[in-house]
């Protein structure tokens, strides 16, 4: 029944959709942060850099920043990411560059809507003792933070999962690449898409279960 | 300006602080320096790439029937998945196991699987009928991806919205004697379509950005598809992506303005009795809009 699989390397594609939600999911947290630390920092250009940089990434659409990433900065201005003659790894890493870019505003608005789950009293407290902003930000404020957004970061990281796909658009060797190639050449649309669809079922469906029990551990009981 | 996370600054701070503006400032001219150079080098500020886009033909060959796919799609999407997204969240509510249990399952499948994949197996399924034209089956394999996955999204919003309705609504309901099906569609539905507004519009802007994906996957003739005839003809790859980008921008900041200040109408006017939904409630795995009530300080509620 599922002889339709051979001469596919179903488990390679998916284990690159793994490697681009891992990745992109690691720099988007880093970014996401440090745009989060500015947006609610005491220096006004900061804050106006991380409102602008919000409100601009997430309107357009990822296939728009995943396109220009493939045929803007790598075509026109010959950024290749370490990767000049390995093209699956230039499109790779172009990839995880885009969904990271993309993802990071997200993650922005998740952990400040973190931060401000925060009491007034902890940063205060915090600052009677002589925190500066960057201890209290660092210390105090985001640690709590972090543990009350377990759930919308969640959300975030699923969508991620999701949004791999769009890396098919450049070409790069992931699930719904193969999806289009096989039912292309396959007669089994039905069955194929199922596959896929069992697929992704998989991946994001213990990441919301395990993710989910984790947020409500670590929650700061209040 | 104050936050919790500083004082109002002293004059030590207001020193520091400006020192930091100084130094942010010139790492970002440095940046934006960095970029327009390279840019200059690879020749793309050059007049006549970009002198295109302040004649006609540009706008009325490319984008604009571009974009005028792209809205179709969006309009589409949403006229269908709205009514489809109801049934399933009314259902999801239902007393009996037998609706709730498979109205949750279909939900929770279609919400589970990128867009993507949903697009090209309906873009598959209609070659394989034959039953359609290939002009008109982009198009309809976009907006049938956008569907299933929207209809999903705009049912867990609906169900967020019945369920913040006050116990009393159904039991004064219950009270005067109405059935069940009288129940919700005179009262809570009603009442609910007013609190989930706000989230409705802001679930335009996530469908607006997945059309794009129907222009890059499956030639679907929409503003992304557009923007790459166009470049193929003026040579200006940068250009039209930066042109193509601020449109997406301009369009989507208008519905989450839109979006926001109808959430801030509703709760001023109260006139439903349930909360007021904001996009990022309600399963929208993206929140589009602002994160609760904006303050000034920054802090939402």
């Amino acid at each position: 029944m599922f002889d339709f699989l051979e001469g596919y390397d179903l488990l390679g594609a998916f284990w690159v959709t793994v490697q681009l939600t891992v990745l992109s999911g690691i720099g988007s947290l880093v970014l996401g942060t440090v745009l989060a630390a500015m947006r609610v920092s005491p220096v006004p250009l900061m804050r106006a850099f991380g409102t602008v940089y919000v409100n601009v990434v997430r309107n357009i659409p990822l296939t728009v920043i995943i396109v220009f990433s493939s045929l803007g900065l790598a075509d026109v201005f010959g950024m290749t990411l370490g990767a000049a003659d390995d093209f699956d790894a230039k499109y790779f890493r172009l990839a995880v560059f885009g969904l990271a870019a993309y993802t990071a505003a997200f993650v922005c608005e998740a952990v400040r809507s973190g931060i401000n789950t925060v009491p007034v009293g902890q940063a205060e407290a915090a600052r009677a003792i002589g925190l500066s902003f960057t201890q209290v930000l660092t210390t105090v404020v985001l640690p709590q933070a972090f543990r009350s957004v377990v759930g919308p970061l969640t959300n975030v990281l699923i969508a991620l999962t999701k949004n791999t796909t769009v890396a098919a658009a450049i070409g790069v060797a992931e699930a719904a690449l193969l999806m289009k190639e096989m039912i292309e050449n396959e007669a089994q649309l039905v069955l194929i898409s199922a596959v896929f669809a069992f697929g992704f079922v998989v991946l994001t469906l213990p990441t919301g279960l395990l993710l989910g029990w984790v947020g409500k551990r670590v929650a700061v009981k209040r | 300006m104050t936050s919790v996370l500083y004082d109002a600054p002293g004059p030590r701070a207001k020193r520091r602080n400006i020192v930091y503006t100084v130094g942010f400032l010139a790492l970002l001219a440095l940046g934006i320096w960095w970029v327009i150079s390279v840019m200059s080098d690879e020749g793309q500020l050059d007049w006549s790439l970009w002198k295109p886009f302040t004649e006609a033909p540009a706008w009325t060959t490319y984008l604009l029937p571009g974009l005028a796919n792209t809205l179709k799609a969006a309009a589409l999407a949403m006229v269908i998945a709205l009514p489809l997204g109801a049934i399933f969240g009314i259902a999801r509510l239902s007393d009996h196991r037998w609706v709730r249990g498979p109205a949750s399952v279909v939900v929770e499948f279609f919400r589970a699987i990128p867009v993507l994949l949903l697009m090209l197996f309906a873009n598959q399924l209609y070659a394989n009928s034959g039953s359609i034209s290939s002009d008109v089956r982009p198009l309809y394999a976009v907006v049938t991806g956008l569907v299933l996955y929207n209809a999903s999204v705009l049912a867990e919003i609906v169900r967020a919205g019945i369920l913040s309705l006050p116990k009393g609504q159904t039991e004064a309901a219950k009270a005067i004697g109405l059935r069940k099906g009288q129940t919700m569609t005179s009262i809570l539905l009603p009442q609910s379509v007013t609190a989930m507004l706000p989230a409705l519009v802001s679930q335009l802007v996530v469908i607006v950005k997945d059309t794009a994906l129907g222009g890059a996957v499956l030639a679907f003739t929409e503003l992304l598809n557009a923007r790459g005839t166009l470049a193929a003809n003026y040579a200006n790859v940068i250009p039209s992506f930066i042109v193509v980008a601020v449109i997406y921008i301009i369009l989507n900041l208008m519905l989450t303005t839109f979006a926001s200040w109808l959430e801030r109408r509703l709760r001023r006017a109260k006139k439903s009795t349930g909360a007021v939904l904001s996009a990022d409630l309600a399963g929208a795995e993206e929140p589009v809009a602002e994160p609760g009530v904006k303050k000034d300080d920054g802090r939402a509620v």
